[in-house]
């Protein structure tokens, strides 16, 4: 049979388990897994880090490592039998027929030879055409995957282009052969959300150009609803819950799917009149898994003697298409049931003004090639443009924006790890614009304190928990005695809720939650009045992210500490924030409170960031505002508007006026800014992005 | 790149400058040139002799002077003797008239061998050309040997062959040549082991021409420790580039074992090692310093060796000069390759 007439499903995995040997013992990664995608379908795989999805991936790549070996069952390609291969059939399918999109694209393509000949490998290899031929090939395909200029895209190196532009470069080479599979490991998480959107657009449009089945992994929902048809999600190792996106999402029949939704931010969702419900506990380590469902001890619906006694096997779920859930109790649970919240609180008060900046600049310079001598002018990068605002006792400012716009400067500023260029950082009434942070006083440095990004490299891996607190109180000049600064350590650890003995613990021994709490407990050790959260979610999994997310509300409030919360999620902003500022190129081109800067009038660019936000809801209806193009260098700003280039209101302005001036910062409404040129009437004129649609 | 190109030779030039009048200071303190006065005028001369030998011969002056006049920037000393004028750039007896000012090395004037008795561009030449090709031998035997065991090692890490060959090299590059070179002679060329396989001195290929026979102990000598070297740096450099995710999307891509290999791993690989071997040169000229003099190869080394125990200030420095020029020059050949090998560092 050739593979040409083949008619079944495109790929069926039948009960796989894979394990990964280590000298210790058996480490199973992934247990009874089915699923089937059939031709012309996207099935998508959801689960947190270390569920397994990857693996399964792999898995039907057969590329597991010399440790992974695939334990039992099958998986079927076209009806070939992919686990018994040999390495000869399997490498002309590889690349021809199943084909893979990977989570780095900088790491993913050869950094020493040309795009061209990366590309043209392929056909070379699966066809057996000439170089010519292949390139020829090559340049239809990039600018298939709609990349300008393909005849000097081909003859550059990957450094040479952006994260996005590689990531188009990958999807190209696994679309040269035109597969009838394709695989996408987490193809957006090392891009902006803009970009991401202009990704994710072109795979849907390329799979109805090219009719390709498609497996889609990744741990964030809402894009999965975007991109695919159905869906798997997994936890701890096995498939709990698969069906059609429609179902899992509105009639879902698995307690993790559910608890699942309940702790990721939705529009609609309030930090006081409905919170997020975090899923208690910890994922399982892999040799550490509960008998019978792996879920039962995070599970609110757990019945002893039932859900520990076997194996839970996959059930149908009748009435619905091929829908199947793990769990014993789906029949008996009331799904529609509103979930039990668990306190509500009242919206705090935002008091005096705390920190106060006044046309704050940075501006950096830069020699133009630095490797070999200053062989040009020095360039000046502008990475704050004029930053002026106010943020109050207790209140949560948000801090939005895409890579390069000059958050994270910011950040470093008001630290004290970089002095301004010019402008003015008053902290209460004293000025600290100028003053790098080993001049700054015991006072100042305690009271402004960070939370950072990657809680795994924060921490001194050789020192412990408590230790490590208790260094900071040092610093902080906090307790008499060492008794006293002990007591204080162990009431941090009561506050961000981890147990006492916590403190002996080295840093290793703990999850990333809860090294982003022992982080929290640091920031918080001398009382700090200001704390800068830098992305303190965004390197954790999606369950822990509410817990962390919530703890940090719960201190805030305590202590009524202003939170400058820096983050290009758009959904976690609105749920936590009272005000948000939006940031592109050095620029704030919008402030204002959460309401009015999420609905319009929009920035332009605010506008296309909310449109590019996946939403993991299907009620939600959205605006699809695609931007062309990639961000501009910080070293080689446009001229005018930051934003011109992208801009899609920009024929609205009269003259060339976008082009020519920097537009005023002008006032909207009471505390509600924007940077725009578009007159008035055109600012009313502008749709809301998301609207939820009615039941 | 031309003016990449510039700025580095004018860098080279400026630490030419620097490192020849170290080495020009050093050579020529006191006690150097009250040696060279005694080994001219026998060894039992007065202090005063010496002095007045030393002011006649232009040796008196400021040392900045005298490196200026031996360099070729500073006009040469006139001096006269008993009614004959004669100078640096002056032979005794010759027509002061038509003498050029200026003969330093610039003007090609390196000046005379005391030990050799002959000029010092003459004994130069000869010696760098035996020595040359000396290098040439082991340069075409240390390079593809090492980056094959490099790659063949570093291809699967820790299997069975990466092992053998990891502690091969380790072994190498453990021993130095005054060892390795010994052992050699002793099993290959003498009647201790009875091998008697190769000749344990190659004096005879500098005059009878070279054979694999008289050639190959010392090329083996001074190669092997390199070969370690190079092959633990290949090694390494190979199984990083191995583990990089670029390395599966070309598996996943259907490329044949043979073409990851050699199409995407090995020049990604080879980055690493080739500014080790370009720093092989210099180093191969002090290994060349042991294994001429132990194989009596009267190559640059052995006349370096010659020129240090004999006081030959004139050689010494025209040696130091041929060594600071090979150091600088592959130091450049280095970078230029390094950039070609490594598109992501490009001039712009």
């Amino acid at each position: 049979m050739s593979p040409a007439d083949y008619e079944g499903p495109i790929l069926e995995i039948e009960r796989l388990s894979i394990s990964f040997f280590t000298r210790l013992r058996e480490i199973p990664a992934v247990m009874d897994f089915s699923c089937t995608v059939q031709p012309g379908e996207a099935m998508g795989l959801v689960g947190e880090s270390g569920c397994g999805k990857s693996t399964v991936a792999l898995a039907v790549m057969r590329y597991l490592g010399k440790n992974g070996r695939i334990t039992g069952g099958s998986i079927r390609f076209k009806g070939r039998d992919l686990v018994n291969m040999s390495d000869e059939e399997l490498r002309h399918i590889r690349g021809s027929e199943i084909a893979m999109i990977y989570q780095e694209p900088m790491a993913s393509l050869n950094p020493a030879m040309r795009i061209g000949d990366q590309l043209a490998e392929v056909p070379m290899i699966h066809a057996g055409v000439s170089r010519e031929e292949a390139l020829r090939r090559a340049r239809e395909v990039v600018s298939d995957v709609r990349l300008p200029d393909p005849d000097r895209m081909l003859r550059s190196y990957p450094h040479q282009l952006s994260g996005g532009q590689q990531q188009r470069i990958v999807i190209a080479m696994a679309l040269m052969s035109k597969p009838s599979l394709l695989i996408l490991d987490e193809p957006t998480t090392a891009l902006d959300v803009t970009v991401e959107a202009a990704v994710v657009d072109l795979v849907k449009d390329l799979r109805e150009k090219y009719g390709t089945s498609i497996l889609f992994i990744s741990h964030n929902l809402g894009l999965v609803m975007d991109v695919c048809d159905r869906l798997c999600v997994m936890y701890s190792g096995e498939a709990v819950e698969t069906g059609s996106i429609k179902d899992v999402f509105d009639r879902m029949q698995h307690p993790y799917t559910q608890a699942l939704f309940r702790s990721i931010p939705l529009p609609g969702a309030d930090k006081n009149a409905r919170p997020l419900i975090s899923i208690p506990g910890n994922f399982p380590l892999p040799h550490e898994r509960p008998n019978g469902c792996n879920f039962g001890p995070r599970c609110s619906y757990f019945e002893a003697g039932r859900c520990d006694a076997a194996d839970v096997p996959m059930f149908a779920v009748d009435g619905h298409d091929r829908h199947e859930t793990r769990c014993i109790r789906f029949r008996e649970i009331d799904w529609a049931a509103p979930p039990k919240v668990a306190r509500t609180t009242e919206k705090a008060v935002p008091g005096r003004v705390v920190l106060k900046m006044e046309d704050l600049k940075k501006y950096y310079e830069v020699a133009a090639n630095s490797l070999f001598g200053k062989s040009g002018a020095k360039k000046v990068v502008k990475a704050n443009e004029t930053l002026s605002f106010e943020a109050r006792e207790g209140e949560t400012l948000a801090i939005v924006g895409e890579s390069g716009c000059g958050k994270s400067t910011f950040a470093k500023v008001l630290m004290g790890l970089e002095t301004a260029t010019s402008g003015r950082i008053m902290l209460y009434d004293r000025d600290i614009q100028s003053t790098p942070i080993e001049k700054r006083s015991t006072d100042t440095v305690s009271g402004v304190q960070m939370v950072f990004q990657n809680p795994f490299d924060t921490l001194n891996p050789s020192m412990t928990v408590g230790r490590q607190i208790i260094r900071a109180l040092e610093i902080f000049g906090e307790g008499k005695t060492d008794e006293d600064r002990r007591n204080r350590m162990l009431e941090l650890l009561d506050l961000v809720k981890l147990p006492r003995q916590f403190a002996d613990r080295m840093p290793r021994q703990l999850s990333g939650g809860q090294k982003q709490r022992v982080g929290i407990a640091r920031a918080f050790a001398g009382g700090a009045k200001v704390v800068v959260a830098d992305e303190p979610v965004s390197a954790l999994d999606v369950s822990v992210q509410a817990a962390v997310t919530d703890l940090l509300m719960e201190i805030q409030r305590k202590n009524k500490t202003t939170l400058l919360f820096i983050s290009h999620d758009l959904s976690i902003v609105r749920y936590l924030s009272d005000r948000v500022m939006v940031m592109y190129l050095g620029h704030v081109v919008e402030l204002g409170t959460t309401d009015q800067v999420f609905s319009p009038p929009y920035h332009p660019y605010t506008e296309a960031l909310l449109s590019a936000v996946p939403i993991a809801d299907t009620h939600v209806q959205k605006k699809r505002i695609v931007l062309e193009g990639d961000i501009p260098s910080a070293m080689n700003p446009p001229p005018g508007c930051p934003f011109q280039t992208r801009c899609r209101w920009k024929s609205k302005v009269p003259g060339n006026l976008c082009e020519t001036e920097v537009p005023p910062m002008r006032q909207l409404a009471e505390g509600h800014q924007i940077k725009c040129h578009l007159p008035d009437s055109e600012l009313a004129r502008m749709e809301p992005v998301i609207k939820i649609a009615a039941e | 790149m031309l003016r990449f190109l510039l700025k580095r030779i004018g860098t080279m030039l400026l630490t030419a400058l620097c490192l020849t009048f170290i080495v020009f200071v050093l050579t020529n303190l006191s006690p150097n040139l009250e040696k060279l006065a005694k080994s001219e005028l026998g060894a039992r001369i007065s202090d005063r002799e010496v002095e007045s030998w030393l002011a006649k011969y232009g040796h008196d002056r400021p040392i900045l002077v005298r490196y200026g006049e031996w360099l070729g920037v500073a006009p040469g000393w006139v001096s006269e003797d008993q009614g004959v004028p004669f100078g640096r750039c002056l032979p005794r007896g010759g027509d002061p008239a038509s003498a050029p000012r200026y003969c330093g090395i610039l003007q090609g004037h390196w000046g005379q061998s005391t030990v050799f008795k002959a000029p010092v561009t003459d004994i130069l030449w000869e010696r760098l050309r035996l020595t040359g090709i000396l290098m040439f031998w082991v340069m075409a035997l240390m390079v593809p040997v090492s980056l094959l065991i490099g790659v063949l090692a570093g291809m699967r890490e820790g299997s069975k062959l990466d092992r053998t060959l990891s502690t091969f090299s380790i072994a190498t590059t453990a021993t130095p040549e005054y060892v390795s070179g010994v052992i050699f002679i002793v099993v290959f060329s003498s009647s201790a082991v009875g091998l008697k396989w190769f000749s344990g001195t190659a004096a005879s290929a500098a005059t009878d021409g070279i054979t694999f026979y008289n050639f190959f102990l010392p090329v083996l000598t001074i190669a092997l420790y390199g070969i370690g070297y190079i092959a633990r740096m290949t090694r390494a450099s190979m199984t990083e580039v191995m583990t990089a995710q670029y390395i599966r999307t070309a598996r996943l891509k259907g490329v044949s074992p043979r073409d990851v290999v050699m199409k995407h791993a090995l020049r990604n690989a080879l980055i690493a090692p080739f500014t080790v071997i370009m720093l092989q040169f210099p180093w191969l000229l002090n290994g060349v310093v042991i294994v001429e003099t132990l194989f009596n190869y009267k190559g640059f080394g052995w006349t370096l060796v010659q020129a240090a125990g004999n006081n030959d200030i004139d050689l010494l420095l025209a040696c130091s000069v041929v060594a600071v020029f090979v150091v600088l020059v592959t130091q450049l050949i280095s970078d230029i390759g390094y950039v070609y090998l490594n598109p992501r560092i490009r001039i712009s």
